[in-house]
Parts: C-alpha cells; sequence; structure tokens
C-alpha cells in the first residue's frame, strides 16, 4: 500500500545495530535548559521521545545519521554524535 | 615525512565513496597515483541518499565513454515538471524534450538508485587503480608541525599517511571541521530529505505518466504540498518504482513543530498526487540532510595537506529550477583531483601549492555557477517563494477557470483580490521580483 504508518516505514530500512551507541544525549540538559525538543518532532526515525519530567529518551538503533537532530538541537552540549562504527549503522539497499 | 610512516604513504586517501570521491579517486588513479579510497558504509552507497536524478551524464561520459550502457540507471528524464500547489490545485509548469542530448547521447539525467550507482561508480575507481577500503569510518586527520599528514581510521592501527587528503565525508563532513576549514551548521542553512521508493510495475509507470521505453520524469512541486513549513516535494520514476520525498528547511520544521513523515504522507494523499502513486508499495523509507545554502556555508576548501568536494564542500546547487548534487559532487571531486595530481608532480602539497583547486574548480564551471546563483538560496529558500507565492498562483487559477454564474475578473483585477486576501504589500512585490531578478536572470 502507498500510505503507510511510521512503524511501516521503519521496517523497510536495514540496520545493523552497534553495540555501542554513536549518539549521547545528555538529557539534564534538556530537562533543565531546553523547552522546544525540536529534537522529538523534526527525527526522521522518530528516535526522541519527550519524558514527563522533561528529559529526552532517544534510542540510536534505527538512526539514519542524518545528523537533522544535531543541527536542530538549540542547546550546546545536549546532543553529541558521531559515525557509527564501520560497516554499522543503516545500510540502504534503494534510495 | 614523520618518523612513524613505516611504509610508503599514500598520494592521495580520499574519504568518502559518493559521487565526489569515487570521481576523485577514479582521476587520481589514472594518472598513475596510489590511492586510497574510504567508505564507512558496508558498501559505497549504503549511507547516500538523494532525489535521485543524476544530471552529470555528459561529466561522466568524459571519463567513461557511453557510460550508462554498464552502469545501472533507472530511466532517461525527458519531462520536467515544477508545479505549484494549493491544497487542491496544481499548476504545472510542463516540460517534455526530446531533442538532441535529452532523449540521445550523452543524455541530460537520469533517476539512479544511489547504493546501485554509487557501488558501481566506485567499483570504476577500484579498476581504474584505487584501493578501496570499505567499513572503514574516518575520526580525524593527521598532522605533523600543522600540516596534514594523513587519517586516524577507527581500526587497529590506524593512522594511514597520504601526501593529499580529499575530504568528500558528505554533508555533515567531521573531517572539514577537524582541519579547522568548516564551522558549525544553523538549522536554516541545511534541509531535512525523507524520501520512499514504492514499487509500481513498469508498464502502469509507462501508462501512467506517458512514457516510452526507458523515458522517465522529474517533478517537483512548491506551495502547500509542504503546509506552511518551507520546502518542496518530488517525484521521480525509476525502472519499476517511483522515488518520491519531501524536503523541509530543518529550522522552519522546528518552528511548526512538523514531523517530515507526516508530511511525506500529506504529499502522497494531495489530489494531484494520490493518483500517481496509486497502487504502489513501499520498498524502502530514507533520510538524508541537505546543504541548501550555497556559497553562504561553503568551508575553507583546501589547507596544507587536504581538499574538500561534494557536500562536505557545500557544492549542491538548490535554486529553485535546479535541484543538482551529484553532478557539482562529481566535478569538484575530479577538480580536487586535478589539483592533487599537479600538487603530487610538483612534490609540494601545501596549501599554496593546493590553491590551484580554486582555478580547477573555475574550470570545471563549479565556483562560477554557485557565485552566478549566490543570491538564489537565500531568496528560494525564504517564506514567501516556498509557500506563498506557489500558493497564490494555484489560487488565482483556481478563480480564474471558475465559472460559476458571476461576473468574470479579468487578471489584473483578480490578482489584486487575491494580493488583498493574502495580506500581501505591494513594496514586498516590487522587492521579490527584484530579487527574484537578481537571482535568476543577469
Amino acid at each position: 500500500m502507498v500510505m503507510t504508518t511510521h512503524e511501516e516505514k521503519m521496517r523497510t530500512v536495514r540496520f545493523r545495530v552497534a553495540a555501542t551507541p554513536h549518539i549521547v544525549v545528555n538529557s539534564e540538559i534538556c530537562r533543565n535548559d531546553c523547552s522546544v525538543h525540536a529534537c522529538v518532532y523534526v527525527c526522521p526515525a522518530n528516535l526522541f521521545v519527550a519524558l514527563d519530567d522533561g528529559g529526552i529518551l532517544f534510542n540510536y538503533e534505527s538512526c539514519f545519521e542524518c545528523g537533522t537532530c544535531y543541527v536542530a538541537c538549540n542547546q550546546e552540549g545536549a546532543i553529541r554524535w558521531n559515525y557509527p562504527d564501520g560497516g554499522y549503522g543503516v545500510t540502504f539497499r534503494e534510495s | 615525512m614523520s618518523a612513524t610512516s613505516a611504509i610508503d604513504p599514500f598520494d592521495v586517501i580520499v574519504v568518502g565513496a559518493g559521487p565526489a570521491g569515487s570521481a576523485a579517486a577514479l582521476l587520481s588513479a589514472r594518472a598513475g597515483l596510489k590511492v586510497l579510497l574510504l567508505e564507512r558504509g558496508e558498501y559505497p552507497g549504503a549511507k547516500n541518499v538523494s532525489g535521485a536524478v543524476f544530471y552529470g551524464s555528459a561529466i561522466l561520459n568524459e571519463l567513461i565513454p557511453q557510460w550508462w550502457e554498464q552502469a545501472p540507471v533507472e530511466r532517461c528524464v525527458t519531462r520536467r515538471d515544477i508545479a505549484f500547489m494549493s491544497p487542491t490545485t496544481a499548476v504545472a509548469l510542463d516540460f517534455r524534450c526530446a531533442g538532441e542530448g535529452y532523449a540521445t547521447a550523452p543524455y541530460n539525467g537520469f533517476t539512479v538508485l544511489r547504493p546501485k550507482f554509487d557501488r558501481w561508480l566506485a567499483a570504476q575507481a577500484e579498476a581504474a587503480g584505487a584501493f578501496l577500503l570499505t567499513s572503514t569510518v574516518v575520526d580525524d586527520v593527521l598532522r605533523d608541525n600543522g600540516r596534514i599528514v594523513g587519517v586516524r581510521v577507527r581500526r587497529e592501527q590506524g593512522e594511514i599517511y597520504g601526501k593529499v587528503i580529499i575530504a568528500c565525508d558528505g554533508v555533515n563532513s567531521f573531517l572539514a571541521k577537524k582541519a579547522g576549514l568548516q564551522r558549525e551548521f544553523h538549522a536554516h542553512e541545511l534541509s531535512l530529505g525523507v524520501k520512499e521508493v514504492i514499487g509500481l510495475d513498469p508498464a502502469i509507470i509507462q501508462d501512467r505518466f506517458h512514457l516510452t521505453g526507458n523515458d522517465g520524469i522529474a517533478f517537483e512541486y512548491l506551495g502547500a504540498v509542504t503546509e506552511d513549513v518551507h520546502g518542496g516535494a518530488f517525484l521521480y520514476t525509476n525502472r519499476d518504482s517511483l522515488s518520491l520525498g519531501v524536503i523541509g528547511q530543518v529550522s522552519s520544521l522546528v518552528e511548526r513543530r512538523k514531523r517530515p513523515y507526516e508530511l511525506l504522507e500529506g504529499f502522497k494523499a494531495h489530489p494531484a498526487v494520490a493518483p500517481l502513486v496509486r497502487g504502489g508499495k513501499l520498498r524502502e523509507y530514507s533520510a538524508h540532510l541537505i546543504p541548501e545554502s550555497g556559497l553562504a556555508m561553503q568551508p575553507k576548501l583546501y589547507t596544507d595537506g587536504l581538499l574538500i568536494a561534494g557536500d562536505a564542500a557545500g557544492f549542491c546547487l538548490a535554486a529553485g529550477l535546479y535541484l543538482e548534487g551529484m553532478n557539482y559532487a562529481m566535478q569538484s571531486g575530479l577538480a580536487a583531483a586535478e589539483t592533487a595530481i599537479a600538487a603530487c608532480q610538483r612534490g609540494d602539497c601545501s596549501a599554496r601549492s593546493l590553491s590551484a583547486y580554486r582555478k580547477h574548480l573555475k574550470i570545471r564551471h563549479v565556483s562560477t555557477d554557485f557565485r552566478a546563483y549566490r543570491h538564489a538560496p537565500a531568496f528560494v529558500n525564504g517564506p514567501r517563494l516556498q509557500n506563498f507565492y506557489p500558493e497564490l498562483i494555484a489560487r488565482s487559477m483556481e478563480n480564474l477557470f471558475r465559472v460559476d454564474g458571476s461576473a468574470k475578473r479579468k487578471l489584473l483585477p483578480l490578482s489584486y483580490r487575491m494580493a488583498r486576501q493574502f495580506e500581501m504589500r505591494p513594496g514586498q512585490l516590487f522587492r521579490d521580483v527584484y530579487q527574484a531578478a537578481r537571482a535568476f536572470l543577469w
């Protein structure tokens, strides 16, 4: 079908999950200094979840490595990221 | 060289096997240089996403004559549409060309699937003698007395030495920042593209888009198709699938609190788009950042021992009529290779020697194009061109063609009424016309 939910979209993408996260979120900063939580909206993989206490829960396993969260984040040091180890992470087949 | 280099260094180390990197590696290897091509993905193209129309056919034809006969291309683009959208209407400029250079060799553009195309191109660099190492992340540059003399890769004994490093590591180029040539980006300088490849029977594609044989279309959409987010959308035909997606300026997505994949669903549901994608089946969803700000986000392009090319150098022309990256990536990769080859021959890879890159970029029309269109990104990425005018055009046409028994209005009073409805000031219109002219006319 053409119209798909986000879950259905993500099921079409292949990820080889590395043992260690390549993105680290400092939830202290999200909780204390950020009211925007841009990462929650812009992430195309919907990996950021806002917690009730203002912190951010993050899952790195199905990350596109696009860098949008890092660019959109308005708090210095809240999101630190690097590329996952060679051969790990997202592996596109069609795009 | 420093005492640490026990083995012979490479002449050229290219970081990133996308179109910039593979073109640079191919040309350097053909010149007889010892070339290492590094790629962090499992294979070249594994991390790469674009629309994707490759408009660099003539450029690649210089390197590999009749390349399209052996490369994994999808369809040859002979029809392009630019559509201005309101929520219910599309007004399109329809360009179809069966003429020379479009429907005949060397062709103007091909739709491609990046994991396949990029992999093929990297294999051409290998065939020319470059050494390709995949699954290898470059973490830093190596320095000796301040000069860049190699790269540190995330592997055991990961210090690799080379005379010239060509950084083609994409829009997020960590290397450009490590080398001190690029600053952090602002959210308004980049756009996020989300994309789907949707499988569809080739016979249906031919019928639906009025295509013969291997011809294909490239449709681009502006206006209400991204709601109130600055951006646009695209739909391209592949052999047995469609590539379609929505592009939104990151700062604008943040301001409007819009989720990109929801915009994508809205695009597919638009009454002008839904019949084009009907019956298709999602094959793959993807996302990528686009460096859309041209010269404004360009890093310093060279330093002692290092050159930057492709998206890493901001060589992506997002200027309304144009949405081109792969061709400039390839051209800048070739210019970087030409610079590196001459520097290696001279035995001088200092910044001064590598400054010839500027000249090579000019000869290959990269820097000249970006200079000519330097005013375009800010203008086309502004709120009025991305959303306001396209919708104004679409709604004006709705009124122009409407027959409902009331008096017909001529164009001028109609436009006046529309402008009033959209709360547009005449001064703004004149300023926009001037800016549009400056961006595109002279």
